[in-house]
């Protein structure tokens, strides 16, 4: 009998032992989403939520840091050929993809000109300066272009420079992003939509030193309030996009974190100047009336009230601290005096009637009845409009708004902030705003590579738009993350990315 | 007791109890459902009188006092733009209960003509009738007023369309299965017998009849109604900002309702107040017409 | 019985082929363009081109339609536009988790509901009468996305004893199924069980004002038995075909709760298909789920039919 309740004593510590270690050597880390990615194929993708799960499988040619500067990811350098026309891009060796294939010259091609060529790609818009792309030896390839473009090594930071296994990827076509196959820190392991997807870790990963949480489990809870529920109960490691309205609840729990950056994007009112028969208005025809418009709002009032001041004022398409910012054209203050004087100087007599489309949105709202009634005040009627946000989407299109309450994610180079915005005929420009020096500004900042000429580029442009343009810029949100404190080593880049490299659970 | 103590009966006063008198005497009984007329009515004076009754105008905004506590100067606080929430509240009244009542009205209006029609007429143009509203039945009643709304447009007079037009099938069935029940009825027959048309049967004798079973399911249906357009709004599909609204002001609230929840508490007991209210007059008003309850 | 039956079967094929058209025809009403709604921020016109040719988003309605029946018939429900998964797969997927919250919400809604309705009708016009008549009805009055918010806060955030959202299976794990799934399943149930007690009520009153009951009475059988045995037995027949008919709503119907608590079931995709205008999705599963109820329907007909004859004629 000893021996027997020996023995049973004995499997049983075994048994709480190998489960007991198994429990501590399994690290997972839960993040909630504030909504349920897209297809997860970096070809075909296009929510922004969709590129925080990429950071964890799909790592890129090149990343970013705090600075916005390009640094090495999955290359380790590059040059630009003098007149501008050709990239040098050296790869890291000793990558293999999550299913073993060896990452080289010939795979970085085959991705690249599978974002370029395959149908629906929506990275084709993004490196369509790209005409060639030329194996130069098996660990550097030579990307000629069509034409001088800085801001593609920007590009290759996301998306578009994202390496898939030819392999995979010719075998599954356009289903690739049911099981994608990358050569990030963590593998693709299950996706229930809607509901989770789970990754693991990558045994074989590059930087694997540095990777120290065995398991990820991305869920998407669309409600805020529910997902900052959710990490107070312990139910979820990290949350992103925090309501700004939260922040004062998150500092005051003890065990929660906040950590943020300034956004690379802004948002701001578009207006219709030349798109359709609603533009047919004082605001639309006159840059004047637009002027007396920015003029009445109070940027910092409508930061404060509703969000606490937490975010950043700013009236250019980059935000203050970025070095593209043009300091020649700071943030004016509210002035309804001559927001007045300006209406009357354009021959305005009675309050100025528009129609002011807001996709819906709780933020949203509050903005826009802030902003109503600030303008009113020095004479405009704002009627607000509510409307689904898939819907605002073709009404902005095809011109049926006067004003459009909408913000854009932003991206690492200021090109991505303002040329498909503001140059003729451009695909998102709906307010329908041409100038043709606009234009050859906007050209020359994309062919010079030296940050000082760009920016001397931009001036002319920020002195033309900000004076009679399609956009008027309002403010720059912050990107909110919230960790338990479980979490070390977490550091926060503007591009809001969850990266996982590096970070620690206790 | 002898004959002379009996009460004569004097010619002329024999004569039955007018059947809405007795509803109502039925009706006064229940004290749920007189708590329920009760309730209804406060909203409804209150809904009516909200330009006097309101203490502040529900779209003056204020930087000074965004979401203050109640308060003597604002008894039930003030919201995310510093707007007062009894105010806005009161204001909301008229919103929600006519987004009740303008669906029900449409949904009656529709549905109790086509429904005559579908019982009365029957053969191919009720089978018609049945299967559309059968199918109309079957797709989910929000995903329906969703869709709907978001065609028309956001508003809250389309939401209420949305609304009315989702809950007509209800009324189609329930107007059609009393019609079909009253066709055989003795005093429909007796009017075919005299020569009536069709349709002055339908209308002057048939409508009459079905009216307790629909007064029920209208009072009922009414509530159903305001949470629907509490559901709309709340996707931002009915009032549009900055009127209120019970739902819309839920909205707005749920962001905040750890930090100010009377700005979520007072529009949501609001409506749980009156739609609770609609549901007591409607089992009352059942209990009342049903002539197999005493 | 057979003619009642292909009667009914009859009805139910026209009926469906309305809802095809109808719920088809609704999506191709909804403003918006779905390519551009995929592009998202990407709006390059190119792309754009190459997305409506793929799915066919430039043919003429009645063409779109008569694509997307063909697939049907043969067993293929279309394709998410977005998530590239068959919406057959995506029902497989979604159909446990309805069916679990569906019929947990069916238990509270019974839980409630029967016993409040035998109070209310044994002890009419009392105090106990208006209770629990006031407890049934509070859940068809608050709004539900609404009672959703207050329980997470309550019982997560305050409390602590339940999680805030999200869904565990019961396969992997029974006791954190319970627990994701029993606050929303209160939410849906509490309405249900209005409509429940109504009925039970109703039908109880009716019941022990009938002959049978008063028989039994003047024989002088213990009251409570008299009236649980006999009259509860009568009144349950509506009351369960109205509980299989309710189930049926269930399935699609429980479109905000499940976007609160974050249960990835039939009414959240809908929605949010609805509102990404991934047509497919809608179409599909709205079709399948119309389908459901409607046989649950004819089910509770023939039900009802079988227990009572007289209904026959």
């Amino acid at each position: 009998m000893n021996i027997s309740l020996r023995l049973i004593a004995f499997s049983f510590a075994l048994y709480v032992a190998l489960t007991g270690s198994a429990a501590w050597a399994q690290s997972h880390l839960r993040i909630g989403l504030a909504e349920d990615p897209d297809v997860l194929d970096p070809t075909l993708a296009r929510t922004y939520v969709g590129r925080i799960v990429f950071a964890s499988i799909c790592d890129k040619l090149f990343d970013i840091d705090e600075k916005l500067n390009v640094v090495p990811q999955l290359a380790l350098g590059h040059e630009t050929s003098a007149d501008g026309k050709a990239v040098t891009i050296r790869l890291r060796p000793g990558v293999k993809f999550h299913d073993g294939e060896p990452f080289n010259a010939e795979a970085a091609k085959y991705s690249l000109e599978r974002h370029l060529n395959m149908k629906g790609s929506f990275r084709m818009p993004e490196i369509a300066a790209i005409d060639t792309i030329e194996v130069v030896d098996p660990l550097a390839i030579k990307l000629h272009l069509k034409a001088p473009f800085s801001p593609l090594l920007a590009q290759l930071t996301d998306r578009a420079g994202m390496m898939v296994s030819p392999k995979a990827a010719e075998a599954a076509g356009d289903k690739f992003g049911l099981k994608p196959v990358c050569a990030g820190p963590y593998k693709f392991v299950e996706r229930v939509q809607q509901d989770r997807i789970v990754v693991e870790k990558f045994a074989d990963y590059w930087n694997r030193d540095q990777v120290f949480i065995d398991k990820i489990t991305y869920l998407p809870i669309v409600d805020a309030t529910v997902r900052l529920a959710n990490l107070k109960s312990g139910g979820l490691d990290l949350i992103e996009r925090v309501l700004a309205t939260d922040i004062k609840a998150v500092r005051d729990t003890p065990k929660l974190k906040l950590i943020s950056a300034i956004e690379l994007g802004y948002f701001g009112i578009t207006m219709n100047l030349a798109n359709g028969p609603k533009a047919d208005n004082p605001l639309g025809k006159d840059a004047r009336v637009r002027r007396a418009l920015e003029l009445s709002i109070d940027r910092d009032a409508l930061n404060q009230v509703v969000f606490n001041g937490e975010f950043v004022p700013g009236n250019q398409w980059i935000n203050p601290t970025n070095y593209y910012y043009q300091q020649t054209f700071p943030i004016p203050k509210r002035d309804v005096a001559k927001a007045k004087a300006l209406l009357k100087e354009a021959g305005v007599t009675g309050p100025v009637a528009l129609d002011f489309m807001v996709p819906n949105g709780p933020e949203n709202r509050a903005v826009a009845e802030v902003v109503q009634s600030m303008a009113a005040e020095a004479g405009f009627d704002l009627k607000i409009r509510v409307t689904e946000f898939a819907t605002s989407l073709k009404e902005a299109e095809d011109g049926n708004f006067q004003l459009f309450l909408i913000g854009w994610s932003g991206r690492s180079d200021p090109d991505g902030n303002s040329f498909v915005f503001q140059t003729c005929n451009a695909p998102q420009n709906n307010g329908k705003y041409c100038d043709k020096e606009v234009d050859a500004a906007h050209a020359e900042a994309r062919a010079k590579s030296d940050p000082a000429e760009r920016k001397k580029a931009y001036e002319t442009v920020a002195r033309k738009f900000l004076a009679d343009g399609s956009v008027l810029y309002l403010y720059h949100r912050r990107v909110l993350v919230a960790v338990s404190d479980k979490i070390e080593g977490y550091r926060q880049m503007p591009d809001g990315l969850v990266r996982v490299v590096g970070v620690k659970l206790k | 007791m002898t004959a002379a103590t009996l009460p004569a009966i004097t010619p002329g006063e024999a004569h039955e109890e007018n059947p809405w008198a007795r509803a109502w005497r039925r009706l006064r009984r229940r004290k749920g459902a007189m708590v329920g007329l009760a309730v209804v009515s406060l909203f409804v004076l209150v809904a009516l009188l909200a330009p006097w009754v309101a203490p502040y105008d529900p779209v003056a905004t204020s930087w000074s006092a965004v979401r203050k506590a109640p308060s003597w100067a604002h008894w039930l606080g003030t919201d995310e733009v510093g707007r007062d929430v009894l105010s806005r509240v009161i204001w909301g009244a008229r919103a929600s209960l006519s987004a009740g009542l303008v669906s029900v009205g449409i949904a009656l209006g529709v549905g109790v003509p086509l429904g005559l029609l579908a019982g009365y007429a029957g053969r191919w143009i009720d089978a018609i009738l049945s299967r559309i509203v059968d199918a109309m039945l079957a797709i989910p009643f929000l995903i329906l007023a969703i869709a709907l709304a978001a065609f028309l447009g956001p508003s809250l007079s389309n939401a209420m369309i949305a609304i009315g037009v989702t809950a007509t099938p209800i009324f189609v069935r329930l107007t059609r299965g009393q019609t079909l029940a009253a066709k055989v009825e003795d005093y429909v027959e007796a009017a075919r017998a005299v020569g009536n048309p069709h349709w002055r049967i339908a209308l002057r004798h048939v409508l009459p009849n079905i009216v307790p079973p629909l007064l029920v399911q209208a009072s009922l249906a009414i509530a159903g109604a305001i949470i629907a357009e509490a559901a709309l709004s709340f996707l931002g599909l009915g009032q549009q900002p900055p009127s209120p609204s019970w739902g819309s002001m839920l909205n707005s609230a749920q962001r905040f309702i750890a930090q100010a929840p009377w700005m979520a508490f007072w529009p949501g007991f609001a409506i749980f107040a009156a739609v609770l209210s609609f549901n007591l007059l409607g089992d009352g008003l059942r209990d009342a017409l049903d002539p197999r309850h005493r | 019985m057979l003619a009642f039956l292909t009667q009914r079967l009859l009805q139910v094929i026209p009926t469906l082929v309305l809802v095809s058209m109808l719920i088809f025809g609704l999506q191709q009403l909804l403003p918006g363009d779905p390519a551009l709604i995929m592009a998202g921020e990407e709006r390059d016109p190119k792309v754009l081109e190459e997305i409506r040719q793929q799915y066919r988003l430039n043919e003429p309605i009645p063409v779109q339609y008569v694509y997307w029946m063909k697939g049907v018939l043969s067993g293929n429900l279309g394709e998410s536009m977005r998530l590239k998964s068959s919406v057959a797969s995506l029902v497989a997927e979604k159909l446990p988790v309805t069916l679990q919250l569906a019929g947990m919400a069916i238990l509270v809604a019974l839980g409630i509901g029967i016993p409040a309705g035998i109070i209310s009708a044994v002890k009419k016009d009392t105090a106990w009468d208006y209770g629990a008549n006031l407890f049934a009805l509070w859940g068809i009055s608050t709004p539900n996305f609404w009672l959703g918010i207050l329980l997470i806060f309550l019982f997560s955030v305050t409390l602590g004893w339940l999680p805030a959202s999200g869904y565990v299976s019961l396969a992997e794990n029974w006791r954190s199924s319970l627990a994701t799934t029993i606050m929303p399943a209160f939410v849906l149930g509490n309405a249900i069980a209005a409509i429940l007690m109504r009925h039970t009520r109703s039908a109880m009153m009716q019941a022990m004002a009938a002959d049978y009951v008063r028989t039994a009475r003047a024989k002088g059988l213990y009251e409570r038995r008299v009236v649980l045995k006999h009259a509860l037995r009568n009144a349950m027949t509506p009351v369960i075909t109205l509980g299989a008919l309710e189930f049926g709503t269930l399935l699609s119907g429980a479109v905000l709760t499940e976007q609160i608590f974050t249960i990835p079931g039939f009414g959240k995709l809908i929605v949010d298909s609805v509102f990404n205008r991934d047509y497919a999705v809608v179409q599909g599963v709205v079709l399948v789920t119309a389908t459901t109820y409607i046989m649950l329907n004819l089910l509770a007909d023939i039900a009802y039919v079988l227990v009572n004859p007289r209904l026959r004629a």
